[in-house]
Formats: structure tokens, sequence, C-alpha cells
């Protein structure tokens, strides 16, 4: 059943678009290739999140649009917001995200992953990648979605949605607090703050 | 307990009573200076006591005994997850639940071992809150509950009546039933470790982290993981 869908949809794709990888298939294959270098890596399962955030910078951090996620998050705040801000906030942004994320890698096990099939177009210039994780000692999958839209340098991830709570919608309510009571500078010296501080979890044992 | 349920009532009330005064924020937030005096409880009561107990018990016992403990009382649940299908409409999702629990109950032992998911029944996450969801009654205001944490005006009455449907509920004697309720908010905070140490290193302010991270899972929830598109496109775009 699924081999038969696959081969279906890689018969569906034009030729002109197979120099690209599909989102899908992005998705997996950087997927594939992280989980491989979790399981061999002593010192991430460990908790050495500064390891974790050196896999995450050069593997995953490529495929994302930090540009595009920080203008989600900031919402109607984004205009106001000069070009030089703008581009320190999404810096300070994905630090925070890479930091948190390389937190969560530490404390990853033996999990399977489930891709579904991918509803979209072949004209589509966004789409999303749905996939179900299955941790470990529970029954329940959890959803990992990828919300992507195609570049000229590739597809790239502008959202993650887990469980359905995306990674960049969540911070719109504080960064538009922030941004009310202390304005965009305010906001960045608060991520700023944030990012300086040491990290609280040692060996993934918080 | 009691006394917990009568404050949850009196607290369902403040909601409703107060529903339009407005605090700035997070327009499903309108209690927000209540909420955060109760999540600011709850995170003390969390940090002192529940967690730490939470970690002990995740380093004493084994893996293996702890999803024991936890498919036992998911098994108990399911047959309240199927009555919920049935609400909803959803009468195959019903029968594969309540079939989930006979299964589990006897091949597994009293729902020790989730043999059925082995075999490709999924477990499934529906409560009353969600079938009123479903038949389209609004969340109402967000509602921070003493030591059960965040819900809403209509999940809080969805909340009060699956507790009554609770199976442990049901079981004799004080103490035992006591100890079942304790093992299982233990044994569910433990499971939660890994995630309650993520948002710490996520949240700028972890009361509105939590808050809306919590909304937008009970509404990803309520439409089966396929909710409609909201409205934050609108404001992605750089020129408007």
């Amino acid at each position: 059943m699924k081999i038969s869908s696959c081969l279906l949809f890689a018969l569906l794709i034009p030729v002109a678009q197979a120099q690209q990888p599909a989102p899908d298939a992005l998705v997996k294959s950087i997927t594939e290739e992280v989980v491989a270098i979790l399981k061999k890596d002593k010192d991430i399962q460990a908790g050495d999140t500064k390891k974790a955030a050196d896999l995450i910078e050069t593997k995953i951090v490529p495929h994302f649009n930090f540009i595009r996620m920080t203008r989600i998050a900031m919402g109607r705040n984004w205009r106001d917001a000069s070009p030089e801000q703008q581009k320190i906030l999404a810096d300070e942004f994905k630090t925070l995200l890479v930091r948190t994320y390389s937190t969560a890698l530490s404390n990853y096990r033996d999990q399977q992953i489930d891709y579904k099939p991918l509803r979209a177009k072949p004209e589509d210039a966004e789409v999303t990648v749905r996939s179900d994780v299955k941790p470990s000692g529970s029954s329940q999958p959890v959803s990992i979605d990828y919300e992507m839209e195609k570049t000229p340098n590739g597809w790239k991830v502008y959202d993650v949605k887990v469980g359905g709570v995306s990674l960049v919608t969540t911070y719109r309510d504080t960064f538009a607090a922030e941004v009310r009571e202390r304005g965009v500078d305010g906001l960045i010296k608060s991520l700023a703050a944030k990012n300086r501080q040491p990290e609280r979890s040692k060996a993934g044992k918080a | 307990m009691a006394g917990a349920k009568r404050l949850c009532a009196a607290l369902l009330l403040a909601g409703t009573l107060t529903g339009c005064a407005t605090s700035g924020g997070n327009p499903a937030d309108p209690l927000e200076p209540l909420n955060r005096v109760v999540f600011g409880f709850n995170d003390t009561a969390d940090n002192a006591v529940i967690k730490p107990v939470a970690k002990a018990y995740r380093a004493v016992l084994p893996g293996i005994v702890r999803t024991g403990v936890s498919n036992f009382f998911s098994n108990l649940e399911d047959v309240w997850v199927s009555v919920n299908d049935v609400l909803q409409g959803k009468f195959q999702q019903g029968v594969d639940d309540f079939g989930r629990f006979l299964f589990n109950s006897t091949f597994g032992i009293a729902g020790i071992f989730d043999f059925a998911s082995e075999l490709g029944f999924q477990k499934h996450n529906e409560d009353f809150g969600q079938t009123l969801g479903s038949w389209g009654v609004g969340s109402g205001a967000y509602l921070v509950l003493p030591f059960l944490g965040p819900s809403t005006i209509r999940d809080g009455f969805g909340l009060l009546l699956d507790t009554r449907a609770d199976l442990v509920f049901y079981i004799d004697g004080v103490p035992v039933h006591n100890s079942l309720y304790g093992t299982r908010a233990i044994g569910n905070r433990a499971n939660l470790l890994d995630a309650s140490s993520v948002i710490e290193e996520a949240a700028l302010d972890k009361y509105a982290f939590v808050r809306d991270a919590w909304l937008q899972r009970r509404r990803h929830l309520v439409y089966d993981g396929d909710p409609p598109r909201e409205r934050e496109e609108s404001d992605d775009e750089p020129t408007k």
C-alpha cells in the first residue's frame, strides 16, 4: 500500500521538477540523516546541548526561512520594525528556537516516524508535509507537520506544528505584549536576555 | 477533592460573570489577571511537590513498569473515549475504541499491556470538552484551574462530566481510590517531564506560552488533527 502510493506519486511528479527534491522527500531525508546521527552520538544522548545545537545549525537551519517565521510571530508589528531591527529579531528568534530544540533533541529516544502522503498539486508553492511520531512507551502518536514554501533555493520550512501547536504562532501574543509594553527594542532585549541565560536543563534531566 | 471541585465551580461562575471584562493580551483570555494568579500557584505546587515526586517516580521505576502503569489508566479511559466517539458521530471509531478496551482488559491483563495498538488499533484522544466543541460549542474564556491546569469554560464543564465518567471514580474504598488518583497524576506528570523542560527553555513568558500552546492544542483535537486554516496568514504579508 505504501510502496504503491509512493510509486504512483513518483510517476505524477513531472521530470522537469525532479532536479529539486520534493518537499516531503526533503523532510524525510533530513530527518533520517539527523536521526541516524542522534542514534550514534553518545554525547547528545547524554545531554550535550552544545553539540545538539551544532547539529541543528548545520543540518536543519539551512532548510528554514527564519525571516518568514519571525514575520509570522511578529504579526502586524513586523511592519513597524526597521530593516535593522527585523534582522536582529530574526537572528535572536532563530537562536531561541535552536536552543530550545537542542534540549528536545537530547531527550530523543527511539521513535518511529510515519509520513503521510502529500496532499498537494505539482504547481503548489506552499504545502504541508505531515508526519506522525510514535514516542516509545506511549501508544498515542504525536503529529509533526511542516509548513513549507517553494523558493528558488529549494523548499523551505516556515512553520512546524507539533501536535497541532505551532512553534511560531505560539509566540505571537508574547511578542505582541512585549512590543506593546516596551516597543520593538524591548522585545529584542528580552529575546537577547533569554538567549544569554545559561541552559536550565543539564543532561536532559530538568 | 470536593473542595477543589467547589473551587472549580466558583471559578467557572466567575468566568461567565466577568466574561466581558477585558485586560489587553489575548482576546481568548479575558480573565488573565485571575488566571495568572492560579497559574503561579500551580507552578509553585509543581516545583515544590509534584515535579520532584514525578522525577523520583521516573528515577526509581524502570520504563517498562511506568509504561504498564500509564497503559492501565489509559485503558480505563478508553470506555469514555468510545462514548465520546459515538456522541461525536464517529461510530466506527467508537466500536474500535471499545474493542481496544475489551481486548486490552483481557489479553492485555487489565490493560497493563496495550496489545491493541500493536495490532493497529490506535489510541484516540477524546473527552467531553471536545464533544461539546464538535457540536459547535465555542471554547469560551481561557481558564487555569487549580492543580488541573489550563482549561476553558467549555472544557471545564466537560471536565466535570469526565470526572463523573472516570472509572477510577467508581472503585470502592477511599484509600484505594485516592492512591489510584495520586498514581495517575504522578505518572501523567512524569510523562510530561521532557516536554516541560522544553517549555522552560522556549518561553519568554511561560504563562502566555502555555496558554497559547494549549489553546492551539485543543483546537487541533476538536478538529481531530485537521483544523481549518486560521487568520494568521493575513498578517504575514510584508506589504499591506
